[in-house]
């Protein structure tokens, strides 16, 4: 039973998946089943396995590969984490999707390799070695291409091969990594503290190297400076594409190499003594500044929150390469607060292009009355982000900030404190508009939901995730919130 | 090790025996081409499979026809290499005899030739992968050759005859070339057992310039860069099974010899040409993924893939790893079941929209979805991303090449993944464009549809399972095949 829970975790979603794409298009009904079928069983599982875990069990399947490799999937806690917070947001994704889709073409395909990504996602969260990890990261590239592609405009398909170009050229440095890698240390394993350190001292400019290689393959996912090229480009896909690509799937699924790279493999203390972290570090912070440098100046609103993401995303990385336990929390925690935060302001802006057409900031004046659920799901994720407490947000900063004082890296409190004036300058501005602006007489493109200010499939989503972001941050303090697991993550990372 | 002689006949022999009289029964009753076929074709998959029950039950294989052993008899033998070959082009073959049940029935092309013309050529196959001898390894590749340029031959255009015609001569050429070579060495050591020669043979201008011969003829056949430039016309005009058989098989044929010679005649001299055909290896990569990507035709875009694929079984060669061998081997097996698979698709493509100009595949894309994920599936293998056969091998060439510091290689093999994987996603594109759909579409057989779909997810699935073909390689195998535990 133990090694079958991982692997029923991932055909949950694969299954329904590799149905959907043999339905007819008119098979509506039988097609939301599936969806929301695989959607519930996956998170009724994730249930059992964090409840098994809690209990003491491990959670591990083992599949022989090559002589002295085998593909692993296993549940730590890093895992559970990513774990949870994908097949949560999965099922709220799948129901604002079905929400959002309603009569466009090509329905079967677009849920098919939906459900292809989320099943990359879930194994990359329970890989138990990197060769796992790269199978899955790959498999995530190539699920995703359709999903960018979906609305076969010109510009779709320009987005689309953008995202594969950089994709692809970061799987091969990261595949050049991982052998490499291998053939040094002749095993793989995702180990607490890493599976480097005992190594020779003549091999350090190789690993230094390889850490280059490897931070590179996921940089290119987590849209670190200058590897985001793809990412704003990218946001031309549907919104609840954009939501899964930001919150959960692709930009996570980087970051999260990261964290596995660092914890996992080198170790922080050993990556530290190679002095690979500072320059890490440094990356980050400045894709975090550049990011809301470039986020300030965009009209288009989806465009506004992509360029946010690049820089949100980066503190994951940041806390990782301060190199101290309370750092490491930030950055760990927030891997789940920028999801929750994220996909509800994707699913708002969603929600403003379907019902009033609305694309561009310029046009968002007074739209707070017309679609008052909507701007408040909004108002919560941006003042999230700002890091107003006791929002999720500001869970994440506080435990960077004093995290980066521990490890005697002053600076880094600038990096945040001028990140969070810079959010606010973007965000504010828009809330402002919105709430307080006298509403336009008429909407871009209007559609008319009777009392409701929109479908409720397509307003549920981003409350229930704009509440679940206050929920992370009120309750940061009691036994099942995000914080505490992160905590216990880092105190097996930096505990003896 | 079996020592098989005398009644009754041995799988080995069946192996060779029944596509030889599924040929010739199909010669004589061409109406019943089909169904003869169709028999002949599971036939020989039973027998091919019940020699690798055999072969892993007793290990290596020896058998003299007629009690005849060498130097003077015909000599067949059988291991794990020659295993997975045979059971790469079994498991080809039937998928390509089920995909031509439903290619020749709207097709204008010659249905009368292809079922005993490749027959015919699967005995060459077989007889070439258990021959002991190299002269009849000459005979078997002599057969293989003529019976692949009269498939060729089969389609019915100005192209596929010019085609035909230039493969013939090359064939010739590569063909003649080697029985020198093999003349050369009878001369000089009174034997032609591969075996016997492997012990006999030493450094002398007689045994180089055979080896000389040898290789080129084998070079020119599997189209080493810059020897490659007969195959795009010939695979790309050919009909699409043939096609599907010539690059997924036929070239792999004359690899396999060269492997033969190269490791059990030559293994004393022959180690100073490896990095030569390292090196063109590396070219062909290169070369044939750029010619690829320029082609404004989807058979010969996939026809230039394949000289590009090539290359990467060259790679080994120069690498020289037990690692490095098991990735070539491999590749060979990735590749024959993905290209297949891709070349099938690509005739649907054609036989559905009646033509393969790539700029205007997305109204025929959209339409064939079995057909675009077979194509899809095919080129992750290609591109040698997880999970997948050519995954696996680009893993174990790796490996070869960074455990030895040697980063030209490893710099390669990204260059020419990278660049398969911008002429896979130029055909791949097309499937996820909104147009209106062609009036003059054709019905494609779904035997075509899902025999091009089974093979792909093969190329798939053998990258799940590596240690399986890994393990049947070891068995007999030279010693350099054999990895030490890493």
């Amino acid at each position: 039973m133990n090694a079958w829970l991982p692997l029923l975790v991932l055909a949950s979603s694969l299954v329904p998946g590799l149905i959907i794409f043999a339905l007819k298009e008119e098979h509506t009904r039988a097609r939301i089943a599936l969806n929301l079928g695989g959607a519930v069983i996956k998170l009724v599982l994730v249930g059992v396995m964090v409840w098994g875990v809690f209990q003491g069990q491990t959670y591990e399947a083992r599949l022989p590969l090559l002589p002295g490799l085998e593909l692993a999937l296993q549940a730590d806690a890093l895992a559970l984490l990513f774990v949870v917070l994908s097949s949560v947001l999965w099922l709220v994704t799948t129901i604002y999707a079905i929400g959002y889709l309603e009569d466009s073409p090509y329905r079967s395909r677009f849920f098919g390799f939906f459900s292809l990504c989320v099943t990359s996602t879930v194994g990359v969260a329970l890989s138990g070695n990197l060769i796992t990890f790269l199978l899955f990261y790959e498999l995530l590239t190539l699920s995703t291409y359709p999903l960018i592609v979906h609305r076969a405009t010109e510009v779709a398909r320009r987005a689309a091969k953008t995202y594969l170009v950089y994709t692809l050229a970061g799987g091969a440095l990261l595949l050049v990594g991982v052998v490499w890698l291998y053939t040094l240390a002749g095993t793989l394993s995702f180990t607490p503290r890493g599976f480097l350190s005992g190594l020779e001292t003549q091999h350090s400019t190789a690993l230094s190297v390889i850490f280059v290689l490897l931070i590179a393959g996921f940089g290119v996912k987590a849209a670190i400076l200058p590897l985001h090229g793809w990412l704003p480009k990218a946001m031309v896909a549907p919104a609840p594409v954009s939501a899964l690509l930001h919150a959960v799937a692709v930009v996570k699924a980087g970051a999260f190499g990261i964290v596995r790279v660092v914890h996992d493999v080198y170790g922080v203390e050993f990556a530290d003594s190679l002095n690979l972290l500072m320059p890490l570090a440094i990356l980050a912070a400045a894709t975090i500044l550049y990011g809301s440098v470039r986020a300030l100046y965009q009209d288009d609103l989806k465009r506004r929150l992509a360029y946010s993401t690049v820089s949100q995303v980066s503190y994951i990385a940041l806390g990782t390469a301060i190199a101290g336990p309370v750092a490491a929390i930030g950055g760990i925690v927030h891997l789940v607060h920028q999801g929750l935060m994220k996909i509800t302001l994707f699913f708002c802006a969603g929600n403003l292009a379907e019902t009033l057409g609305i694309h561009k900031i310029s046009e968002m004046d007074g739209v707070g009355r017309r679609m008052p659920w909507t701007m408040a799901a909004f108002t919560l994720g941006a003042f999230g982000m700002i890091g107003v407490p006791p929002l999720a947000g500001f869970i994440s900063k506080w435990y960077l900030g004093l995290g980066a004082l521990e490890a005697g890296q002053g600076w880094v409190i600038w990096v945040l404190v001028g990140s969070s004036l810079l959010n606010a300058a973007y965000f504010l501005p828009i809330l402002y508009a919105a709430w307080f602006k006298a509403p336009a007489t008429h909407w871009p493109h209007e559609r008319s939901f009777g009392r409701q200010e929109t479908a409720w499939m397509l307003l549920l989503p981003p409350v229930l995730t704009a509440l679940l972001s206050l929920a992370v941050g009120l309750l940061a303090n009691t036994t099942f919130s995000p914080l505490q697991w992160a905590v216990f993550i880092a105190s097996l990372e930096f505990m003896p | 090790m079996i020592e098989a002689s005398g009644t009754p006949l041995p799988w080995i022999v069946w192996v060779i025996l029944l596509p030889l009289i599924g040929a010739m029964l199909c010669f004589l009753w061409p109406r019943q081409g089909k169904t003869l076929g169709l028999l002949t074709a599971l036939a020989t998959l039973l027998a091919v499979i019940a020699l690798y029950f055999q072969l892993l039950d007793g290990g290596v294989i020896r058998y003299a026809v007629g009690g005849w052993g060498a130097p003077l008899g015909i000599a067949l033998y059988a291991d794990g290499l020659s295993m997975l070959m045979l059971l790469m082009s079994a498991l080809v073959g039937v998928g390509v005899s089920l995909y031509a049940l439903g290619y020749f029935k709207h097709s204008p092309d010659n249905p009368a030739g292809f079922w005993p013309l490749w027959l015919l050529m699967w005995t060459g196959l077989n007889g070439l992968f258990v021959a002991g001898d190299i002269f009849n390894l000459y005979v078997t590749l002599e057969l293989l050759g003529l019976s692949a340029v009269a498939l060729v031959a089969l389609a019915a255009s100005r192209d596929a005859l010019g085609g035909a015609m230039r493969y013939l001569f090359v064939s010739l050429l590569g063909s003649l070339c080697y029985l020198i070579g093999v003349a050369l060495l009878y001369h000089a050591y009174g034997t032609v057992d591969i075996a016997l020669l492997g012990t006999l043979v030493e450094r002398n201008p007689a045994t180089h310039v055979a080896l000389g011969l040898m290789v080129v003829a084998m070079l020119l056949k599997s189209a080493l860069f810059p020897l490659h430039f007969w195959l795009p016309p010939a695979h790309a005009s050919a009909p699409a099974p043939v096609s599907a058989l010539l690059s997924a098989l036929v070239v792999k044929a004359s690899f396999y010899l060269l492997l033969r010679l190269w490791f059990d005649v030559f293994s004393t001299v022959s180690m100073d040409l490896g990095m030569v055909l390292g090196v063109l290896g590396a070219a062909a990569i290169v070369w044939g993924s750029v010619l690829a990507l320029r082609q404004t035709r989807l058979k010969l875009l996939v026809a230039y893939s394949t000289v590009a694929q090539l290359g990467y079984l060259f790679l080994p060669f120069a690498l020289l790893s037990p690692l490095a061998w098991q990735g070539g081997v491999y590749f060979v097996l990735s590749h024959a079941l993905a290209k297949a698979a891709m070349f099938m698709a690509a005739g649907n493509i054609l036989a559905f929209g009646g033509h393969d100009r790539i700029a205007d595949l997305d109204r025929v894309a959209q339409r064939l979805p079995i057909t675009m994920t077979a194509f899809c599936l095919a080129g992750v293998s290609l591109m040698g991303l997880p999970p997948s056969g050519g995954f696996i091998a680009k893993w174990l060439l790796l490996d070869a090449a960074l455990s030895h510091d040697q980063w030209g290689w490893a710099v390669m093999m990204m260059i020419g993944g990278l660049l398969a994987a911008a002429y896979v996603f130029k055909v791949v594109g097309f499937a996820f464009t909104q147009a209106d759909a062609p009036h003059d579409a054709q019905p494609v057989s779904p035997f075509m549809e899902w025999s091009a779909l089974a093979l792909a997810v093969c190329a798939i699935l053998l990258g799940l399972n590596a240690h399986y073909p890994l393990e049947l390689l070891a068995i007999g195998g030279p010693v350099t095949f054999v990895s030490p535990s890493p």
